[in-house]
């Protein structure tokens, strides 16, 4: 469904991706691993151009993009078809939980407003918040703000949604509500690029996992022989780090 | 207090208070509205990066923040008839402090605009909205939120300097003080007078933001 060809992007002298691939299959849920400043969060940015990368081409589904020229006609065609989850939510400060999820809809798909409070609606009850319609997202905790972002995300239909480090922010006792969102999805058939490092989620969510380190893939596996039989040694020291840790 | 000083008072409280009402009030009302549209461009400008427009801003902001008010109400006033636009006081008054209110609460609202999280424009773009849509739903709300208290600030700033309109011969509140102490001789009485007048006109000003602030906290 995507495939993403020689992405390349740098931030000064500094090279955070360098020609880097990658497939993606409908249905996949993809687990981006790797330590911090390896490129993961600016490989999942370029990809709906929040970052404009200096080289790369992809194809989403038949249409091809310039991940560096794309008109802006071409950049509003695929952030309409993806979704988009951040590490700190990002919810409209002014906007309650309900219009969170159906400003989109409203603004920029001009849906009716009957019709897009009632998409919000399922969307919200989907991530167990029919209770908190009507909240601020300051009235929310770190959990339910980023279950109000994912229901923002799934509101619109996307082909694909990606998350970036969408736990890292959230206090310990909090993840579980949104990984259990987000597994739940996953289990319906959500197409998933997700950087995290939530290790459970790679393991048991996850079909593919992704290794990145200094800007390239170091390894790219099915879940299980990523964890039983990595093929690169970085992969076994890393594991073998994570194992400790546990 | 003699009889005739209380007299004084009282007659001429009544004049005072209907300046502030009938000039200075007005003046300074429509001089912060219009103000308030020329700020709300200029931060919108810069903040947008919108080439030729944002150096035109940076340049308005420049010389009026640097520029005396006193200065720029005779230059319209007293010296733009020699090139032959000749503006009313009023229209004159108007127009000086609307463009020197925009110019100050021009940065007022461009850090407001800028104190909302970046984060949230993103997430902007991921549900397809484009920059305006963002900029008018989103951002634009949170900042004028924001920005309410100082821009309270600059509006009650403003009264109090309206009274720089009695030098083009506008007759607001200060002009009327004058007008009676030239006639009475009390002058120390008539110009406290005209500033409790002032500070009357503030203390309701100052009652009314603490009210709305009230309010607009409620709406988070």
């Amino acid at each position: 469904m995507l495939e993403i060809r020689n992405i390349c992007k740098s931030f000064g002298d500094l090279d955070v991706l360098k020609n880097i691939d990658l497939t993606v299959n409908k249905g996949d849920v993809i687990a981006i691993l790797g330590p911090s400043g390896s490129g993961k969060t600016t490989l999942l940015r370029c990809i709906n151009f929040l970052e404009r990368a200096d080289s790369g081409t992809m194809k989403f589904d038949e249409d091809v993009f310039d991940l560096h020229n794309a008109s802006r006609k071409e950049i509003a065609s695929v952030r309409r078809r993806t979704g988009f989850v951040f590490q700190n939510y990002n919810l409209f400060a002014n906007k309650t939980a309900l219009e969170n999820v159906t400003e989109g809809l409203i603004v920029a798909r001009h849906m009716k407003k009957a019709e897009a409070e009632e998409i919000g609606r399922k969307c919200l009850d989907k991530v167990g918040l029919s209770e908190r319609y009507h909240y601020f997202p300051s009235k929310l905790s770190g959990g339910q703000q980023q279950r109000v972002a994912i229901a923002r995300a799934i509101a619109a239909n996307p082909e694909v949604i990606m998350f970036d480090e969408p736990t890292s922010a959230l206090d310990p006792e909090l993840i579980g509500e949104v990984l259990s969102v987000m597994k739940e999805l996953a289990e319906e058939g959500m197409t998933m690029l997700v950087v995290t490092h939530e290790i459970n989620f790679a393991r048991n969510v996850s079909n593919k996992v992704i290794f990145m380190e200094n800007g390239v893939i170091v390894e790219e596996n099915d879940s299980k022989s990523f964890f039983e039989n990595p093929r690169e040694e970085r992969i076994r020291t890393f594991i073998q780090n994570i194992n400790r840790e546990n | 207090m003699s009889d005739r000083i209380i007299t004084i008072l009282v007659n001429s409280f009544g004049s005072l208070l209907l300046a502030g009402l009938k000039m200075t009030i007005p003046l300074a009302v429509i001089s912060f509205s219009i103000g308030l549209v020329i700020a709300l461009f200029t931060a919108l400008v810069q903040t947008a990066n919108i080439p030729v427009l944002r150096k035109l801003a940076r340049f308005y902001v420049w010389i009026i923040r640097g520029t005396p008010m006193m200065v720029q109400l005779f230059v319209v006033y007293f010296g733009l008839p020699s090139i032959g636009i000749l503006l009313s006081s009023f229209v004159s008054a108007v127009l000086v402090f609307s463009i020197s209110v925009g110019a100050y609460c021009s940065e007022t609202v461009r850090a407001a605009i800028e104190s909302v999280p970046h984060g949230q424009i993103e997430a902007g773009y991921c549900v397809g909205m484009n920059y305006w849509q963002i900029m008018y739903r989103i951002v634009i709300p949170q900042a004028l939120r924001t920005a309410f208290p100082p821009l309270s600030n600059s509006l009650i700033g403003l009264v109090k300097d309206t009274s720089l309109a009695y030098s083009i011969s506008i007759v607001e509140i200060m002009a009327t003080a004058q007008r009676i102490a030239t006639r009475t001789y009390d002058y120390f009485l008539l110009y406290i007078e005209a500033a409790f007048v002032y500070l009357i006109f503030c203390t309701f000003l100052q009652w009314l933001q603490r009210y709305l602030e009230r309010k607009l906290e409620a709406l988070r």
